[in-house]
């Protein structure tokens, strides 16, 4: 259970949200939904795009922190969280370190697997191999050793955006290419069925702890982009249908992805659970989509938390330098 | 694994209306909301060059509105809009050879809303709507959301096919399908650029006649041809053609004022039916464009915007036959848009994430098609960016195309 915030909002907030990445939409009606929780909260909030004018109207904001909702490349890829470390004003999430080792799907899978977490196994192929060598032979070698289904996702890409499951031979080319349009480096992973899974990560200080599990059901079958954000197109359950020990299972997990890629304050661990039980990781989130329809969101008000004093309690978080 | 009772977190997911099912949030509109960054050169969105209009014009006649007739401006008015608009409207529409009565006018928001109020009326889950291929997205939206059905017509540099008509028609009725409008956008048409001869016009109208088909001419650009008037309206051939104009592109989209033309008794129905939907028309629109007709040169205005218009075609089209000189495109005498042909293989909605990362947007083929054709076209809008932005664009998009074809020879054309 997170702990309430005992104190009221006074903090200067700059929200930082927009940018020029594919999620930009999303990471706006994130944004935007933060800056009204923390309104509510009694914080003075700005709302900030990452533009040329950023660093200036940071230094006319004087904010005490930053609290970024960028999703997608220069949100979630560290860049621009080296670049806030620089103006030595506080901000929530992962520093810059940790968000570009869990912003690649392919590295975070290898830091994870380390610390005895299952994950899928997978190949990943930057675009890059192709120039040398021949694709047909690539790919036939690759299914031999990745039975079908596969799923073909960018390394480095939210909101399902380019991601495909391919169940014959012959979706395998197309899906490449629809992963390529989206990162230049791609991942093969093996299709792992079971119940899907998402389990946010909250840490204000006292150690990270793990949000009621939201479980997925799309109704297309498929988690995609759009199932993520029209309402009606999936049905999440919160907490999810599973036994005692498996959500156990699940939570652990999710802390010790959020631990062992590094990350701070708050993150979302998506995983599958097997027929048997068995959590398999599928990637970490830097910073998870903060929309109405968005799953961190539900776990909160799940846990019986409020938005505000979640999103408040880690501007505090990261202003004491902690989480 | 025991399954324990969860919550659902969408109370609402068995309460919708079955044509919400038409409303989604998709990806590629997602990928749009970047065109708002300044980086980004939009070819996408059909946005009318609002900064080719002098602003003291406007302001002029919001000061003289407010003084003579404020309170009026300010307060409803009635449901088949503002009558000296009307008047003015019949003048504007005497420019492209129609004559009509103000009586069978009917201002709406936009001439979008004067077609969302003309498929309420007609249109049953279903029916078919026969429309251009490829046709005005917009309009399809709203086709969708009455649940009815699109059928494309062959249309080529000349317009619409009148003998494809034909065949779509006869096949359409054999399979018991209910045919009710034939929507067509005659002038430089939105996506493809197109004009529809003058020799094919009247053939298009007999084969609706003849078929009991209700006409729906919807001109938002035919006044801003470039070096020669189009053909005059269907309207001005057939009284039974229902037509839809609109302030947006001849002056600025933000009043939100259009205007459908139609035969008295479809036009009772349309104001019963904006009034059951709006009460009415924008008061304030209504009459500050009024006062603007009256009082600035707006024809003269009408010219400033074509020759804005001419430089930014002739910058597109420069820009195409130098970056991208492979590619056929359609050559529009007036409008906004340029209609392209991919490379065979190539997929413009796929290509759309890579067009992003490289700063320029466009709108894929598939937008303009209620059943999924036009994978490998995309429309260029050139009316908004200075004509170096366009080169820039294009030049951008060229990059683009040139990485997608890499990666379809790389994969072989999945």
């Amino acid at each position: 259970m997170i702990p309430k915030s005992k104190l009221t909002g006074k903090l200067k907030i700059v929200v930082l949200a927009g940018g020029i990445s594919h999620e930009r939409d999303i990471s706006l009606k994130s944004g935007r939904r933060v800056a009204d929780a923390l309104i509510e909260k009694g914080a003075q909030v700005v709302m900030r795009e990452p533009d040329r004018e950023l660093l200036s109207n940071l230094k006319k904001d004087k904010p005490d922190v930053i609290w970024p909702v960028l999703h997608g490349a220069s949100g979630e890829d560290g860049a621009l969280r080296d670049i806030l470390s620089l103006t030595g004003i506080a901000f929530v999430g992962a520093t810059a370190e940790s968000a570009k080792l869990a912003w690649d799907k392919s590295i975070a899978k290898i830091l994870v697997s380390r610390s005895g977490i299952q994950t899928p196994a997978s190949i990943t192929l930057p675009r890059e191999t192709f120039k040398e060598l021949d694709a047909e032979s690539v790919l036939k070698l690759v299914t031999k050793s990745l039975a079908l289904p596969v799923v073909v996702k960018p390394a480095r890409s939210g909101s399902a955006q380019g991601v495909t499951i391919v169940k014959k031979q012959d979706q395998l080319n197309q899906a490449m290419i629809d992963a390529y349009v989206y990162c230049d480096v791609a991942i093969i992973e093996d299709f792992v069925e079971g119940t899907e899974l998402a389990v946010g990560v909250i840490d204000l200080g006292a150690g990270p702890i793990a949000l009621p599990a939201v479980e997925i059901e799309a109704r297309s079958g498929h988690f995609g982009f759009e199932e993520r954000y029209v309402a009606g197109e999936t049905e999440y359950f919160v907490p999810a249908r599973l036994s005692k020990a498996v959500s156990a299972k699940a939570a652990k997990v999710a802390i010790d992805a959020h631990e062992s890629l590094g990350l701070r304050h708050l993150s979302r661990v998506d995983m599958i659970i097997d027929a048997k039980g068995v959590p398999w990781f599928l990637e970490a989130n830097v910073l998870p989509g903060l929309t109405e329809t968005s799953l961190l969101p539900q776990a909160i008000v799940a846990q019986g938390s409020s938005l505000g004093d979640v999103y408040y309690s880690l501007a505090l978080a990261a202003l004491r330098g902690r989480g | 694994m025991p399954k324990l009772e969860g919550e659902r977190f969408d109370h609402w997911i068995d309460s919708y209306a079955k044509r919400a099912g038409a409303l989604s949030v998709s990806e590629v509109r997602a990928l749009f909301a970047v065109v708002s960054r300044p980086e980004v050169v939009s070819l996408a969105g059909g946005m009318p060059n609002v900064s080719a209009l002098p602003k003291q014009l406007i302001t002029e006649s919001f000061e003289k509105l407010m003084s003579a007739k404020g309170d009026m401006a300010l307060q409803y008015g009635g449901g088949q809009g503002d009558l000296t608009l009307r008047e003015q409207i019949h003048d504007i529409m005497e420019l492209e050879g129609i004559h009509s009565s103000v009586e069978d006018l009917v201002i709406t928001t936009g001439s979008q809303h004067g077609l969302e109020l003309l498929a309420g009326l007609f249109l049953d889950e279903g029916d078919v709507v026969i429309a251009e291929g490829p046709s005005y997205v917009g309009a399809l939206g709203i086709f969708r959301h009455y649940l009815a059905e699109v059928e494309h017509v062959y249309t080529d540099e000349n317009g619409m096919s009148p003998e494809a008509l034909e065949e779509s028609i006869a096949r359409l009725k054999s399979a018991g399908k209910a045919i009710k409008l034939l929507y067509l956008v005659p002038n430089f048409a939105n996506p493809s650029g197109v004009t529809l001869s003058k020799k094919r016009r009247p053939e298009i109208l007999a084969i609706a006649k003849r078929n009991k088909i209700v006409v729906v001419e919807d001109n938002p650009y035919g006044l801003l041809y470039f070096d020669k008037k189009p053909p005059d309206a269907l309207r001005s051939m057939d009284e039974d053609v229902i037509y839809l104009g609109s302030f947006s592109k001849i002056l600025v989209p933000g009043f939100r004022v259009g205007y459908v033309l139609a035969p008295p008794p479809i036009k009772e129905k349309l104001v019963l039916a904006q009034e059951s939907a709006i009460l009415c028309p924008s008061a304030f629109s209504q009459m500050l464009i009024s006062e603007y007709l009256a009082t600035a040169d707006w024809q003269k205005q009408v010219g400033a915007f074509r020759g804005v218009y001419r430089d930014r075609r002739d910058a597109a089209l420069k820009a195409m036959k130098e970056y991208l000189p492979g590619l056929k495109t359609t050559k529009p005498d007036g409008g906004f848009y340029l209609w392209v042909d991919l490379p065979t293989g190539l997929d413009s909605k796929a290509m759309l994430p890579l067009a992003v990362k490289e700063l320029v947007a466009y709108t894929p083929g598939t937008a303009f098609y209620g059943d999924g054709q036009g994978k490998n076209k995309l429309r260029i809008c050139y009316s908004y960016p200075t004509p170096e932005r366009i080169d820039l664009g294009i030049k951008r998009l060229s990059a683009v195309v040139n990485l997608q074809l890499e990666l379809q020879q790389t994969f072989g054309k999945a």
